[in-house]
């Protein structure tokens, strides 16, 4: 069963993809196709099985919490788009008011 | 004279050794190969001249100095995912087009520091997404036993290097199947070793539970080498493993005595072809030549991995791809109005259909309402999967089977329709949803193109998978050879 455009939409937002004319329609059938063979997975019964996260049994790792050097400024900025006075720049965030 | 472009990482360091070559002779003859065709093949998205030359140096005066390091001066190509500090890095996607890493990779790192010599990077679908390589921002890469054929993926652009002899080893990745398969479908040695044996730092992460860093290689012996000193602790990441890795203290015990498992769902599954399976019974009847057991196994909820994983591997993805923004790195746009914009309009332009089809397959898994029904269920059928791997290893060593379901396809056959691709790692992703270690070797052709078998072996066994695969390449003969290309 294809996805409804309202829930391309939906999903698109909450993932700030951005969609192009004719999105909807492409991924919501791409979309319902796979979940049609996902759905197969309903035909198990769960109930008493335990969900896993992680395969390797690996308990909490920890080090000792001393200071240790990190990026510098200049590294951590190389690669930002627009850096201004050693920060990122970023477009607003609220809106006027 | 000898082919620098077709020895093993053995017999070149047997050579280099005997000064009958220098490190720099050994990369100018991989560098002119790459001229000749690399072209045709397009395996590489970028070279890094600077580093093979001051690489290539250090590894000559190692060997002055009488280093006996087993990769000194061995040419090596690297996955488009994994970070070299200044070198351009993109996991194949426009969005981080001219990003440079800060840092080095652990594994890569551990590589630079074992004397290996970096030639390029290597082209894959974007962000690993992908079993043709196709899904690459920037080009497809051509198999090199067949040019209108695709080198499977993700890491097609390693697979396809090794094969034609641009380089001696490559690293992948596999989340899915995306080491194995690509060495299958070029006909090279593969491995994914177990969760956790190799560090992912530095690695661009897909589906972090489940990816793992592993080499391409023309021997399983090479194979091992290159594990070997990829793997290990890492403090810089958390899941990573102290594990005994002694890959080649029994490497050549051979199979006398061992079980192997051959689990029915695997022979019979879905698309598979005829002269794959034709092949695969040949190997498996070579091991047991060999002098192995071949046992009946079952991998009962086999019909649902592709479903678990295509649940579990994009919710991870789209948590992941959070973090590509424009605002810290890669692609940007001027122009917008405000925060929300800025992200969806550098998202639209920065990444390809697969990628965006996952994350949002992810989105929606993990979205309000739909989280038990998808997430839950998919994890809750992973612990299924795993106890099916747990209980037939109880019957046996490993487990033997085809690779791939198929032999190479035609570049475009498979990119209109999502599900027949995700289905050509139906053999392969239960061993990442399970942990396990897997390698892939050449087992003979079909149409002229190779096929893969592959050995899945209990979690941290990657000795015992590596034995098996060193046992059926001396007992067939079957080798991994540079693909026959002009």
């Amino acid at each position: 069963m294809p996805l409804t455009r309202d829930e391309v939409r939906h999903v698109a937002m909450l993932a700030r993809l951005g969609l192009e004319p004719g999105d909807e329609e492409f991924y919501a059938e791409q979309l319902g196709g796979i979940l049609a063979h996902i759905d197969r997975l309903q035909q198990l019964d769960t109930d008493s099985i335990p969900p896993t996260a992680q395969v390797v049994e690996v308990a909490n790792t920890l080090r000792e919490d001393v200071p240790r050097p990190g990026l510098s400024q200049a590294d951590a900025l190389a690669n930002a788009p627009a850096p201004v006075d050693g920060f990122f720049r970023v477009p607003s965030i609220q809106e006027e008011a | 004279m000898t082919d620098l472009t077709e020895l093993t990482i053995k017999e070149a360091a047997r050579l280099l050794r005997l000064r009958s070559f220098s490190a720099s002779e050994l990369v100018t003859a991989h560098v002119e190969r790459i001229e000749r065709l690399d072209r045709r093949v397009k395996a590489f998205l970028r070279f890094t001249p600077e580093l093979w030359e001051k690489q290539a140096d250090e590894a000559d005066r190692r060997i002055l100095r009488g280093d006996l390091g087993p990769l000194v001066g061995i040419p090596m190509a690297v996955k488009d995912v994994l970070c070299v500090r200044g070198v351009e890095t993109t996991a194949g996607s426009q969005i981080l087009r001219g990003f440079k890493p800060p840092y080095t990779g652990t594994a890569v790192s551990r590589l630079f520091d074992a004397g290996a010599v970096m030639l390029g990077v290597t082209n894959c679908d974007e962000f690993a997404m992908g079993s043709s390589t196709e899904n690459s921002g920037y080009h497809p890469t051509h198999n090199p036993w067949d040019l209108e054929r695709v080198p499977g993926g993700s890491s097609g652009g390693s697979a396809a290097a090794v094969s034609a002899g641009e380089a001696m080893i490559a690293l992948g990745t596999d989340t899915g199947g995306s080491i194995r398969q690509p060495a299958a479908l070029c006909g090279v040695v593969g491995m994914k070793p177990t969760y956790g044996r190799v560090s992912r730092y530095g690695l661009i992460a897909f589906a972090s539970s489940l990816d793992q860093i592993g080499p391409f290689a023309r021997s399983v012996e090479d194979a091992a080498i290159v594990l070997e000193a990829m793997a290990g602790r890492d403090s810089l990441d958390a899941t990573s493993s102290d594990r005994p890795n002694d890959v080649l203290r029994d490497f050549d015990a051979g199979v006398k005595g061992m079980r192997l498992g051959v689990p029915r769902e695997y022979y019979e599954v879905e698309g598979i072809e005829s002269g794959v399976k034709a092949a695969v019974d040949k190997a498996v009847k070579a091991l047991r030549d060999a002098g192995a057991e071949i046992v009946d196994v079952a991998l009962p909820h086999t019909d649902y991995g592709l479903a678990a994983y295509y649940i579990i591997a994009p919710a991870e993805c789209s948590s992941n791809l959070a973090r590509f923004d424009g605002v810290r790195y890669g692609m940007s746009t001027e122009d917008a109005q405000n925060i929300t914009e800025a992200y969806t309009r550098t998202r639209r332009r920065g990444f390809g259909t697969e990628v965006r089809r996952r994350v949002m397959l992810g989105t929606y898994a993990l979205s309000s309402g739909y989280y038990d029904a998808y997430y839950l269920k998919a994890q809750k059928v992973r612990t299924l999967i795993k106890r099916d791997f747990d209980g037939a290893f109880e019957k046996c060593d490993a487990i033997i089977s085809a690779t791939s379901p198929t032999v190479a396809f035609p570049i475009g056959a498979k990119t209109q329709d999502p599900l027949s691709m995700y289905l050509c790692d139906v053999l392969t992703l239960g061993g990442n949803l399970a942990g396990l270690p897997g390698i892939s070797v050449p087992c003979g052709l079909s149409n002229d193109l190779p096929v893969g078998l592959q050995i899945l072996a209990p979690q941290w066994r990657e000795d015992t998978a590596l034995r098996v695969a060193r046992a059926y390449e001396v007992a067939s003969g079957v080798r991994a050879e540079v693909a026959p290309l002009g």
